[in-house]
């Protein structure tokens, strides 16, 4: 009888194919997940052909096509389609988007006029345009050769008025009304302490500005009526006259005319705004600027504050503390502390530092304020210090287990060659320990940011909203605005996806977020990760 | 077997005589000294006289107390949770377990070379500095003047002088080691312990040590553990061995090595055991 183990037939290694199934699995849907965001929110900034569909009932349709599904109840072996199509001028229409049964489309034309609008209110349009009002007064028809040209450079010239005119009602009133804003609170202070002089100098200063305001909306009517505005003349898919005044016009394409070059050059005009314009419309149009700004800003002084607290923490635990029982036990609550759910630290934060910090911060530092200004908190109502200071609490166990695995593997020989020199401890940790372990530092720093930056349930009860009026950063001294609310892009995900008045023009836009979202927080890292190989790069070549 | 083995033989170590030096004659001074890492008891009733200015070597089989010893001399041991000693060590006439004493002075006067070669991950300059950085040095030239000094005594300065600035991590394994030698007089100790500075490295570069050790003993009293009988007798003037945490012998090299008094010390440095 042969021994079953000596068997000179190979075996093969079942569960190799098993644990590489995971991987597989694993894998696959990362990919899944990517490729689909980055499909759905790519294809959003790239213009399309746009037909003129006519329809069986007697309508013709202009629009882009948006989704085609498949009916409900229709039999599963003979499927009926139906489109939807992006038609715009929601002041007409009444809805910016339209679904139509597929087999009722009995044709579809691809005329080269069809212009396709993108406007400052209302939302898209596409239109067939007729004639151009240039500001000078002369008219343009459609079919002139110079129409393109005309047109485009009366948008441009239109932006140029739409831009002046936002730097003075936005930025120049907003300035004024701000300083107006303090200056009432402080007449209130004088006139609750009868100091006579000094609400005679506020008086004064009030009118000051009161003059100056008039002066600004007096300016910016004469920017407004001074320059003649262009208009377009065009007929809508119902062959209605539709006229729009370039002023409201932010783009303006012929996308059944432009070549490849045009759309790729649309495409990333398009993304440029997406990245670096303030957000219209509810969020649906526009750009994401604040949101991203206000994300970096956030991750970056979680990532400021979270560092040197989950350090210091560690170094007390891993060197200086009584190695025993009791130090067991607060290394399973900081372990434990990672998988506290994030709404727990959102309502602490609420409670702790909103409330009890920022309401301590302004009885201290901002009586005046509170007493004269309608009870208006500063730093007692949820802004970007509490949600950075929130995060950082969230993420300090990942820092602080990072920091001690470093701390302890560290050469013994290090640590006692520089004890021998004559070395102190806390000279062999700050010299020999610390820079040694700087990269598995930062591997949980940038685990930290990689969980910071995601997070938004805890941001909402802290201080994101779905608009901020003001950028937490600005001209005005402190500069930077520690208790402005700000807005957040995983937060502005949410708000698109469920919070949106119009869920078909915020779908594309949520992919668009989303991406951006991935982006940023893999550059992040990226930049966390380049830190450290260079880090590391310093200690190659160690022989221990 | 033993003759298949064909150990090393007493008569066939080299020993060099003893060279007698002006200084005090106990200059460390062991007394009755124990010393236990918890329950363990590790050393047991040493007693031993150092004197300045010479390299004492100590030998002994693996687990014999030897390293113990001679890192109690600094109290790198302080490091290790419950240890326990009885007895005293003095340097000089001063009880290094002083409570007036802090441990930083102590290391600060008895520098300390490891088994294995352990630079800092900084530049070579930073690496011979850094004892002095950590007492407050900051003046540039007297930190350019002791890391040439160190570094021309540890025979290295010619081979580094042009790459001061480099990593540490580059140099080879000997150059590490006398780097590390380097690093460990640059404050000027009065003591070096040295922890078988070369057995991690080949013979070119452990003779290059060995007549390190030859020159330093001018300046400094060096105790020395090595697992090499030929080391401790090319390198030493007096040697101590020790078995099974006890001090079995403590003579002059050539006494141990031509004439010890004990069997067991005979029976170690002839290879019929240890």
């Amino acid at each position: 009888m042969a021994n079953p183990s000596d068997s000179s037939t190979p075996r093969g290694e079942a569960f190799v194919w098993f644990t590489g199934l995971g991987l597989i699995v694993g894998l696959g849907m990362v990919i899944g997940l990517l490729s689909l965001v980055i499909l759905n929110g790519v294809t959003v900034f790239w213009a399309p052909q746009v037909p003129v569909a006519q329809v069986d009932d007697g309508r013709t349709i202009i629009g882009q096509l948006a989704q085609r599904r498949i009916r409900a109840g229709s039999p599963a072996d003979h499927p009926r389609y139906e489109l939807q199509y992006q038609v715009g001028l929601r002041e007409l229409n009444g809805n910016s988007y339209l679904w139509v049964d597929e087999a009722k489309i009995k044709g579809e034309t691809f005329p080269a006029d069809v212009l396709g609008l993108e406007r400052v209110e209302n939302g898209p349009a596409f239109v067939r345009p007729q004639s151009l009002r240039k500001s000078d007064g002369k008219v343009i028809a459609a079919t002139d050769a110079g129409f393109e040209t005309a047109f485009q450079a009366e948008v441009a010239a239109a932006a140029v008025v739409r831009e002046k005119l936002v730097e003075i009602t936005r930025h120049r009133i907003g300035d004024v009304n701000g300083e107006m804003d303090k200056a009432r609170v402080a007449l209130r202070r004088a006139e609750d302490l009868k100091l006579t002089e000094e609400i005679a100098a506020l008086r004064k200063q009030i009118a000051g500005l009161e003059e100056r305001f008039v002066a600004l909306q007096a300016e910016a009517k004469k920017v407004v009526e001074g320059g003649a505005v262009a208009s377009l003349v065009s007929k809508d898919a119902a062959n209605r006259e539709v006229v729009v005044p370039l002023t409201q016009v932010i783009r303006g394409w012929f996308p059944n005319r432009l070549d490849t070059w045009g759309r790729v050059k649309l495409f990333f005009s398009r993304l440029g705004e997406f990245v670096f314009d303030e957000p219209r419309e509810a969020n649906t149009e526009g750009g994401l600027m604040p949101a991203i700004f206000g994300t970096l800003v956030m991750t970056v002084f979680m990532s400021l504050m979270v560092t040197p607290f989950g350090v210091i923490t560690a170094i007390y635990l891993r060197e200086y503390a009584q190695q025993g029982p009791v130090l067991r036990i607060v290394r399973i609550s900081v372990n434990n502390l990672a998988g506290v759910p994030s709404i727990v630290f959102g309502v602490f934060g609420l409670g702790f530092f909103v409330y009890v910090l920022g309401g301590s911060i302004d009885q201290l530092f901002f009586a005046d304020q509170l007493k004269y200004n309608n009870n208006t908190p500063v730093f007692g109502t949820g802004g970007l210090l509490w949600c950075s200071l929130t995060l950082a609490l969230m993420t300090l166990p990942v820092v602080i287990v990072a920091t001690e695995e470093a701390l302890a593997a560290v050469p013994r020989g290090m640590r006692e060659a520089s004890l021998a020199t004559g070395a102190s401890k806390w000279q062999t940790i700050r010299d020999i320990l610390l820079p040694a372990s700087a990269p598995g530092i930062l591997t949980g720093v940038i685990l930290a940011m990689a969980r910071g930056a995601g997070e938004v349930a805890p941001l909402m009860l802290v201080g994101v909203v779905k608009l901020a009026p003001t950028l937490p950063f600005d001209g005005s001294a402190p500069f930077l605005h520690m208790d402005r609310k700000f807005m957040h892009l995983g937060f502005h995900v949410y708000d698109l996806g469920f919070q949106s008045p119009d869920s078909d023009a915020a779908r594309p836009m949520v992919f668009a977020t989303t991406l951006l979202l991935i982006i940023l927080v893999v550059c992040l890292n990226l930049g966390a990760i380049w830190i450290r190989n260079r880090l590391r790069a310093r200690f190659k070549g160690a022989s221990f | 077997m033993s003759q298949i083995m064909n150990p090393p033989s007493s008569s066939r170590i080299k020993v060099r005589p003893a060279t007698e030096r002006e200084g005090r004659k106990d200059y460390i001074s062991i007394r009755d000294y124990g010393f236990w890492y918890g329950q363990k008891k590790a050393l047991e009733g040493i007693s031993l006289d150092i004197p300045e200015r010479q390299v004492v070597a100590f030998i002994g089989p693996s687990g014999c107390g030897k390293s113990t010893l001679l890192r109690n001399l600094n109290r790198m041991n302080d490091l290790v949770d419950g240890i326990r000693h009885e007895g005293d060590i003095t340097i000089n006439g001063r009880s290094i377990y002083d409570p007036g004493l802090e441990v930083i002075s102590l290391r600060r006067r008895v520098g300390m070379v490891f088994q294995k070669s352990n630079p800092f991950p900084k530049s070579i300059f930073e690496n011979v500095v850094y004892a002095l950085r950590v007492v407050g040095v900051r003046d540039r030239a007297v930190l350019e003047e002791a890391c040439e000094t160190s570094l021309r005594k540890a025979a290295l300065w010619d081979e580094v002088k042009d790459r001061l600035d480099d990593s540490a991590l580059g140099l080879s394994g000997g150059q590490m080691q006398r780097l590390c030698i380097a690093r460990a007089i640059a404050n000027r100790p009065e003591i070096l312990l040295m922890d078988e500075p070369c057995s991690a490295l080949d013979p070119i570069a452990t003779g290059k040590i060995e007549e390190l050790i030859h020159e330093l003993k001018e300046q400094f009293t060096i105790v020395i553990v090595t697992h090499s009988m030929q080391q401790a007798a090319r390198v030493s003037d007096r040697t101590a061995f020790f078995y099974l945490g006890k001090q079995i012998e403590y003579d002059t090299t050539e006494k141990i090595f031509m004439n010890p008094s004990q069997a067991q010390t005979e029976a170690y440095i002839s290879g019929r055991f240890g």
